[in-house]
């Protein structure tokens, strides 16, 4: 008997731990608001908005890698690249409507990640880094090389998007293009929260954490991998779409190395492991950034280069996941008070 | 009484010069309590890592239940029924025990590729998660980080989340080391609980364990297979004492 009600209650401990762990943080709504309030509140701040919306994106995509299944690259950028020029090229040629573009991106940045997924998956961190560096370099060529369909050098330019959904005009002010930007970075974050709390994303962090324990409890490593990879690639090659379609233009500049290692730094300077790492990443790198360039606009790159230092530094492993302390700590007092 | 689960054929794994598993042949029979045992560096963990994929061989054959699974990656082994545990510790440091065991669960069951539903969804995965956490005492930590438990309560960890997967053959690496003195009997207690078909294989350094717990015994020296008997076939074995007395001496 005492051992039945005992089991019993473990189980329903059980539940509720499992229960918190999913459960929305007080973060998580702030940034939503403060998002949604920023659009009223700085009505001349659009652009930057936009801007952040997509690096968030883009960030959180590397975050499901990087944070989540362990795996380094400096690579990224290939998918975001990928993506922009398949949007350019979609409103160029077929549908001027974004939400198709933005589709067809993902596909095709996402069906990138799969094939390359297969040369990630044996070695350490050095060879991946060294692999993903190198297919970002590669695309970067090809689009530079194909200029026929690329624009080569000049990029590509000349298209330009009707409402969406046919029905919401992009204005001159890109109150329109926030607005999508972050529709889009909210419904991808809310799907890969999803994927964080799923089983999938738990076997994720056990291949990150030990490999040879992970593979001792049937998880089969290499599949998860690719899925995951897939997953990124896709909403990267979002992210890269957004940037395309609400410029109007894209840049070789997508493809560069620079933006490998700046989604890197975002991620960083948020945290990786919990998504919302790449949100706060994006908003202080692009604030700081931009305050910075105004501030000292030739030595802007030295303080984001000393900032990184010190951020390394000091923060080391508490850096992934600063922000999980508070709510923790509030959820454990709760608990203990009880 | 000849129906062999786990088998190897002629095994052999070098590291460089250092021929760590010598041609090793070894039977398990289904529902044995098997030990494995020798002096230190005899080969024992080496032995059980190429049964499990953790190392590949460098020559010879590992069965299960009479199919060829040497070339089979871990995760496929243990989907066949065959896990292990580890002499060190290896756990995932951040998870907690809940979050491990659920996990372990969820795999055997084949739904850890489900992206879309939170475990919390799982009610039945999650209720048998505590109810094998609390069979190994453990349910009072479930929800603390596993790195930040006291070692023994880490140990029944590790043994628990083997117990996770439902094995049908079970190899233990030294299970009941750094184990409390009070909670070692009570761990072998749990491993003696399981179905009369499960097979264990068990490598340990307490004589007293040993010879309590097995039926057959294999001694491995120098990595090769010394001998093979009952229980008491080997504790009466002079050459056995021989080497053991040899590696205190």
């Amino acid at each position: 008997m005492v051992a039945t009600s005992s089991s019993t209650a473990a189980a329903s401990r059980a539940a509720k731990l499992m229960k918190r762990r999913s459960r929305v943080r007080f973060y998580e709504i702030i940034v939503w608001i403060a998002a949604i309030a920023a659009f009223f509140v700085l009505p001349s701040k659009m652009l930057i908005l936009t801007e952040i919306a997509i690096l968030a994106l883009f960030a959180v995509s590397l975050d499901l890698v990087l944070g989540f299944a362990g795996i380094v690259s400096l690579g990224h950028t290939a998918f975001f690249g990928l993506g922009a020029y398949i949007a350019g090229l979609v409103a160029l040629h077929y549908v001027a409507e974004p939400v198709v573009g933005l589709l067809v991106a993902g596909i095709g940045a996402g069906l990138l990640g799969f094939v390359t997924s297969f040369l990630i998956l044996r070695g350490s961190d050095l060879t991946r880094l060294m692999t993903t560096l190198g297919i970002g370099l590669m695309m970067a060529e090809m689009a530079n090389q194909m200029a026929w369909l690329t624009g080569g050098a000049d990029g590509l330019s000349g298209f330009s998007l009707g409402p969406i959904l046919g029905l919401f005009e992009f204005d001159l002010f890109g109150k329109t293009g926030y607005v999508y930007c972050l529709v889009v970075l909210f419904v991808g974050t809310m799907l890969m929260r999803r994927l964080a709390f799923s089983p999938f994303g738990l076997s994720l962090k056990a291949i990150k954490a030990n490999p040879m324990r992970a593979g001792m409890i049937a998880i089969p490593a290499r599949k998860r991998i690719v899925t995951v990879y897939t997953i990124a690639a896709v909403f990267a090659g979002m992210a890269g779409a957004l940037l395309a379609q609400t410029t109007s233009f894209v840049s070789p500049d997508v493809l560069a190395f620079h933006r490998s290692a700046d989604v890197l730094l975002v991620l960083t300077i948020g945290g990786t492991g919990y998504l919302y790492g790449g949100i706060f990443g994006a908003v202080l790198f692009t604030l700081v950034k931009d305050w910075l360039s105004i501030v000292t606009p030739q030595y802007w790159m030295f303080y984001i280069g000393l900032i990184l230092v010190v951020l390394v530094l000091v923060g080391r492993d508490r850096l992934a996941r600063w922000v999980e302390y508070l709510p923790e700590r509030l959820s454990k007092s709760k608990e203990e008070g009880r | 009484m000849s129906d062999i689960v786990l088998e190897t054929r002629n095994l052999k794994r070098s590291f460089g010069a250092f021929l760590a598993t010598n041609d090793v042949s070894l039977k398990v029979e289904r529902g044995a309590r098997h030990a494995l045992i020798g002096p230190n560096g005899a080969g024992k963990t080496t032995l059980i890592n190429l049964l499990t994929g953790v190392l590949p061989p460098s020559e010879g054959q590992v069965f299960l239940e009479g199919e060829d699974i040497t070339s089979l990656a871990s995760f496929r082994r243990v989907n066949r029924g065959l896990t292990r545990t580890f002499q060190i510790n290896q756990l995932f440091n951040d998870f907690t025990p809940l979050e491990t065991v659920a996990l372990a669960i969820a795999e055997r069951e084949g739904i850890g590729h489900n992206l879309w539903t939170s475990i919390a969804g799982y009610g039945s995965i999650v209720e048998e998660a505590a109810a094998l956490l609390a069979r190994f005492g453990l349910a009072s930590v479930m929800g603390e980080r596993s790195v930040i438990l006291p070692y023994g309560k880490q140990r029944l960890l590790e043994i628990a989340l083997a117990f996770a997967s439902r094995p049908r053959v079970l190899l233990l690496d030294e299970p009941a080391a750094g184990v409390p003195e009070d909670e070692r009997h009570e761990v072998l207690a749990i491993v003696s609980d399981l179905p009369s078909d499960v097979t264990v294989l068990l490598i340990e350094h307490d004589m007293d364990l040993v010879f309590s717990f097995a039926n057959r015994i294999s001694v491995l020296v120098a990595g090769a297979l010394f001998t093979e008997g009952t229980v008491a076939e080997i504790s009466a074995d002079p050459r056995v004492k021989a080497v053991y007395l040899g590696e205190n001496a």
